[in-house]
């Protein structure tokens, strides 16, 4: 018997639902963590990132307006087409992230199991942040947590898959849609799970997945003013990260620093504020009379 | 359906008053058409009106213009000749020891004391009130009200004051109200007719708003908050929309109508409050007894204590003012 | 028909006599210092300016411009006071809350006086907004000061360390107390800078400091302008900026902060919608459109200084409107009955001014009721625009002064839109009568606070602040403490 030769995939970007390639033509090469090719991953250029804050911006306002119950299903639904793909999932790591079958394995458990636990806060933010305030007057006054609109987010750039839905999760979960940039050397698992979210429910510009050059891209998304907020985790330069906040400054982006150090993602969940700083808090007043 | 401004609905031109009233339906139509009144917003705008600080010849020009407002009034079943011509001359003679005071506006009282009161008032301007219409309850059938206006008007009465029936505004038969209203109208014949609502039963701003509408366009020349006899009679909350629909009345009409609060009000403070409101929210032209009344008692010694304080720089003591 | 006319005793014209609150119970001193660690000392640098009453450019006192050096000698002072003050628990930092809320209401004839004298605006304000809001907001954080367990931040949440604080002229001393109350009650010490034209209230709140016992550089007053304010931001001893104030300036404090572990909330400008339907209770809505943009003479940053009416009931919106504003009294702020008070500075009237003649030249129609403006110091008589398109810089820039711009639309959908069509996001107003449109409404305005039939409420338990570029973070409420903890640890 001849051995068959394994059909390979095509890494490209997950922008609005589709999966186009940059439109600039470029790719770089991936090499597992002994330096060996994997995979052309697609790399995105500026105006790919700016194409992505489009097709984000398009889908904020269906998503945002989904019920709370309806964005939990999705976010568990994601979980449950994962499972299925848990194979690719482990080969990933283990060739990007250069763990064990073993290590990996534990990995995207945790990673499935994550989204399950994101998937259960989708009705529950509100009710541990939202509040009636009793006001001192005749009138009835509510805060409510809201999505703030569109996240740029650099995913950390260790933990490929894990931190990744770490830092995605926790912004769709309330209702908004973001544009991730993967982890820079190791991409390839977040190009799949753009295919995940593609077989979920998610509907298509609520996540979008660049891979490429961590700073070429975040530069462009910390400038763009139609950019709510953005979440410099996978930023490990000081000054790059400075530089971004600057930029981030025009229009006031709400940003997350980098944290000094990736935090062990198995460990750590992030709580309710990883999903709550990307919320607003609106309040409204109204008067109490007959 | 749809007004000029939108704000008041059907009723785009003083022509197309009758036809509001055309029909049971058009009326109800037209009244749930007029703008909500939102309680809160009218609670915070009475308390602002109520920081105003009248000083000085302000002041003073309240005090005289409030005395001349007043409707002295006593609706009590024993209501006997002597009290009423105590009445009447304290209303002649508000303050004996200032001639400067000004008199009342009028003596309100029951139609049987009318007569007594117009012998006592003869010679001046004061008018003379009388409730009708079954007062205050307004439970009594037509014929029976309307005997009762003209038994008024025959002894002399220069102005009714009439209840309307509350019950049937408040099951939503507008067009009885109205109809009633305007029977009495006719009946009153030269006299002046001020309706009465007595807003502490129709509860709602919403309602006052209504039936402040409801009142004008029957042909009412005075709109009136109570009776007296329920709790609460006239508070800021309810004058305000009252004034804000005579306001939007004559705006469109070009019709005076004016308000009387009635009840409930003790100090001159109180009456000097309501003045702002007129002044500020009705308009300057409405600070005359002729579109302005106080239906009350007590409140004249009040008011009558704070021109002697005005005057003399001192407190009044209550000896210092006639008990009638 | 006869008539019942009563001969009128006089002519219906009645002017308010003068009603001016005494000015006599506000000791102003000819010269103040720094307040720092606890004590009065003066700027190493010796440079100084004036505050000026805007009502008369009468001279009130002359305050000390804090250079770098003293900025720097106030930090550490906080840091000094930050030990002891963030070890004590919180149920005796909140009664040194206590203390200064009753201290605050003592004294607030006298503090509401010295804020009308030097920010212009009415006593009646001054009087029954600014001086309860304080109060009752160092109540309510007075009270969490034991209990931020429960603020949902996790257990055990810690304080920032120390906090350099930056606020306003709008609301001098109330800015004050939505800064200064939730940073102690949190654990935090404070250098606060006032702004340059109304630094006087925050001086008397040094006393207040003294007389509750507070521990020395606990608060920590520098006074001076947009240099002293620079020195703060840029100082690397401090664990936390709050800025109140212009888009433009937080945008530089943001960039000044880039890269470093300092912490920041912005709360900045506006430019609200308040948006009226043709069903909405048009009295109070009227009052509400003029609460909206002429409380205090319009510098507010959550001010409704667009007004977005529906087209069928355009005209008589606005012909209740100038009925409404011809009534309104501009005039002495220490009078009683002042509707309307000074514009706080030269540089804000020429300001607005400046955009009023824009407004013009764009082709909007401006109209203002007849009200005589007094000779000396600042004022502005209520205006109003019609004939504003959504383009017009009066429409989209905050002006910051008694200017209504009034625009229309027809359908919800694009109140909608033209609400927020706007770089900004802090508050809106919706009027309307129908409860199901308040909610779709208030459900889809990007704003942080909307009034819905009603406007420009506060309350120390109702968090404030705004989306997009009206800024980040939250001040009132349980949502105001996240600006002054570290989440706790599990």
């Amino acid at each position: 018997m001849m051995e068959r030769l394994d059909v390979r995939k095509t890494y490209k970007l997950y922008v609005g639902g589709a999966f186009p390639r940059s439109e600039s033509g470029r790719t770089y090469e991936v090499s597992d963590t002994k330096g060996r090719f994997v995979a052309n991953a697609a790399r995105a250029s500026r105006k790919d990132a700016r194409d992505a804050v489009v097709a984000a911006r398009a889908a904020a306002s269906s998503w945002s307006g989904a019920t709370a119950y309806n964005r939990g299903q999705v976010l568990y639904r994601v979980a449950e087409i994962m499972e299925g793909r848990r194979q690719q999932f482990v080969v990933e790591l283990t060739t990007g992230e250069g763990r064990t079958a073993r290590v990996a394995s534990t990995i995207v458990d945790a990673a499935i199991d994550r989204w399950v636990w994101f998937a259960g806060w989708s009705d529950k933010l509100t009710m541990i942040d939202g509040a009636s305030n009793p006001v001192a007057g005749p009138y009835f006054n509510f805060s409510v947590p809201e999505p703030m609109g569109v996240v740029a987010v650099l995913a950390p750039q260790v933990s490929s898959l894990l931190g990744l839905v770490n830092v995605v999760a926790p912004v769709i979960v309330s209702g908004n849609t973001c544009v991730v940039v993967a982890s820079e050397k190791a991409p390839l698992s977040a190009v799949t799970l753009g295919e995940v979210l593609s077989t979920s429910d998610v509907p298509g510009g609520v996540v979008n997945v660049l891979t490429g050059f961590t700073e070429e891209l975040a530069v462009p998304l910390s400038e763009h003013r139609d950019v709510d907020g953005i979440d410099l985790c996978g930023v490990t330069d000081r000054e790059l990260g400075r530089r971004l906040e600057i930029a981030a400054a025009d229009n006031t982006k709400r940003v997350r620093r980098a944290p000094s150090a990736e935090p062990d993602w198995l460990l750590s969940n992030g709580g309710p504020r990883s999903m709550l700083d990307w919320c607003e808090i609106k309040t409204v007043w109204h008067p109490l009379g007959v | 359906m749809s007004g000029k401004d939108g704000l008041v609905p059907v009723l785009t031109h003083v022509d197309d008053l009758p036809d509001v009233a055309a029909s049971s339906s058009a009326l109800r139509r037209f009244l749930h058409g007029l703008p909500g009144v939102d309680q809160v917003g009218v609670e915070v705008r009475v308390a602002d009106l109520a920081t105003r600080s009248i000083k000085r010849e302000a002041k003073r020009f309240a005090l005289d213009l409030a005395v001349s407002m007043v409707d002295l009034t006593t609706l009590e079943g024993a209501d006997t000749p002597g009290k009423v011509k105590a009445l009447c001359a304290k209303g002649r003679e508000p303050d004996p020891g200032d001639p400067s005071c000004p008199r009342v506006a009028a003596i309100c009282i029951y139609p049987d004391r009318v007569a007594i009161a117009k012998t006592a008032l003869a010679g001046s301007t004061i008018k003379v009130a009388s409730v009708a219409t079954a007062f205050p309850s307004g439970r009594a059938a037509l014929p029976v009200k309307l005997a009762d206006v003209r038994t008024a008007v025959d002894a002399g009465a220069d102005e009714i004051d009439m209840v309307i029936d509350r019950g049937a505004f408040l099951a939503g038969h507008y067009e009885q109200v109205l109809d009633e209203i305007v029977a009495v109208k006719e009946a009153c014949g030269p006299a002046h007719l001020k309706v009465i609502f007595e807003t502490g039963e129709l509860v709602t701003l919403d309602n006052v708003r209504r039936m402040s509408w409801l009142a004008m366009i029957a042909g009412a020349d005075f709109i009136k908050t109570s009776t007296g006899k329920v709790v609460p009679a006239a508070t800021p909350p309810v004058v305000l929309v009252m004034l804000q629909a005579v306001r939007d009345f004559h705006e469109l009409t070009g019709r005076e109508v004016g308000v009387k609060p009635a009840g409930g009000m003790r100090t001159a403070k109180e009456a000097v409050r309501y003045l702002v409101m007129v002044h500020e929210e009705a308009g300057p032209r409405w600070l005359t007894p002729n579109l302005f009344r106080f239906g009350a008692s007590s409140l004249l010694n009040d008011i009558l204590m704070q021109r002697r304080k005005q005057a003399s720089g001192h407190y009044a003591s209550p000896y210092d003012v006639t008990l009638d | 028909m006869a008539t019942s006319t009563v001969p009128d005793l006089v002519t219906p014209t009645w002017e308010y006599a003068p009603a001016p609150e005494a000015r006599d119970i506000v000791t102003i001193r000819s010269s103040y210092g720094l307040f720092i660690g606890g004590r009065w000392v003066d700027t190493v640098e010796g440079s100084s300016f004036k505050t000026i009453n805007p009502a008369t450019e009468e001279v009130l006192a002359e305050v000390q411009s804090a250079s770098a050096r003293d900025v720097d000698r106030a930090v550490k002072a906080a840091r000094t006071a930050f030990t002891r003050w963030s070890q004590r628990t919180g149920a005796e930092r909140g009664k040194y809350l206590y203390r200064i809320a009753r201290l605050m209401q003592e004294r607030a004839r006298e503090l509401a006086v010295l804020e009308s004298l030097d920010n212009g605006k009415p006593i009646k304000e001054s009087r029954d907004v600014d001086l309860p809001l304080v109060a009752a907001h160092f109540f309510h954080y007075a009270g969490w000061a034991d209990k931020l367990d429960w603020a949902g931040l996790g257990p055990d949440p810690r304080p920032l360390g120390v906090a350099g604080q930056i606020i306003p002229w709008n609301f001098p001393l109330l800015m004050l107390a939505w800064k200064i109350a939730p940073a102690l009650a949190c654990g935090n010490t404070v250098v606060l800078k006032p702004a340059e034209t109304t630094p006087l209230t925050a001086l008397a709140f040094a006393d207040i400091c003294a007389q509750a016992d507070l521990p020395p550089g606990v608060v920590n007053i520098v006074t001076g302008a947009g240099e002293t304010g620079r020195a703060l931001v840029n100082h690397r001893g401090v664990n936390k900026i709050a800025f109140t104030g212009s888009t433009e300036v937080g945008k530089e404090i943001q960039r000044s902060l880039a890269g470093t572990d300092i912490h920041l909330t912005l709360e900045l400008g506006g430019k609200a919608a308040n948006i009226v339907f043709d069903d909405a209770p048009i009295d109070q809505a009227i009052e509400g459109i003029v609460n909206g943009i002429f409380f205090n003479q319009g510098h507010v940053c959550c001010a409704g200084s667009r007004l977005l009416v529906q087209e069928s009931v355009h005209d008589a919106v606005i012909a209740k409107l100038k009925r409404r504003l011809g009534t309104l009294h501009l005039g002495d702020p220490l009078d009683k009955n002042t509707d309307i008070g000074a514009i706080n500075s030269a540089a804000q009237l020429s300001r607005i001014k400046e955009l009023v003649s824009v407004g013009e030249a764009e082709g909007a129609q401006r109209w203002q009721p007849v009200c005589p403006l007094p000779a000396k110091g600042f004022w502005f008589a209520p205006t109003l625009f019609t004939n504003v398109g959504q383009s017009s810089r009066i429409a989209r820039e905050e002006i910051f002064g008694p200017v209504l711009s009034v625009l229309t639309f027809r359908t919800p959908e694009e109140a909608i839109a033209k609400a927020n069509n706007t770089p900004y996001g802090l508050s809106a107003g919706v009027w309307t009568e129908k409860g199901s449109r308040i909610l779709w409404m208030a459900n889809r305005l990007k704003a942080g606070v909307v009034w819905a039939n009603t406007f420009n409420r506060f309350d120390p338990t109702s968090p404030f602040g705004g989306y997009k570029e009206s800024g980040f973070g939250r001040e009132g409420g349980r949502h105001g403490l996240a600006a002054y903890l570290h989440a706790g640890s599990g």
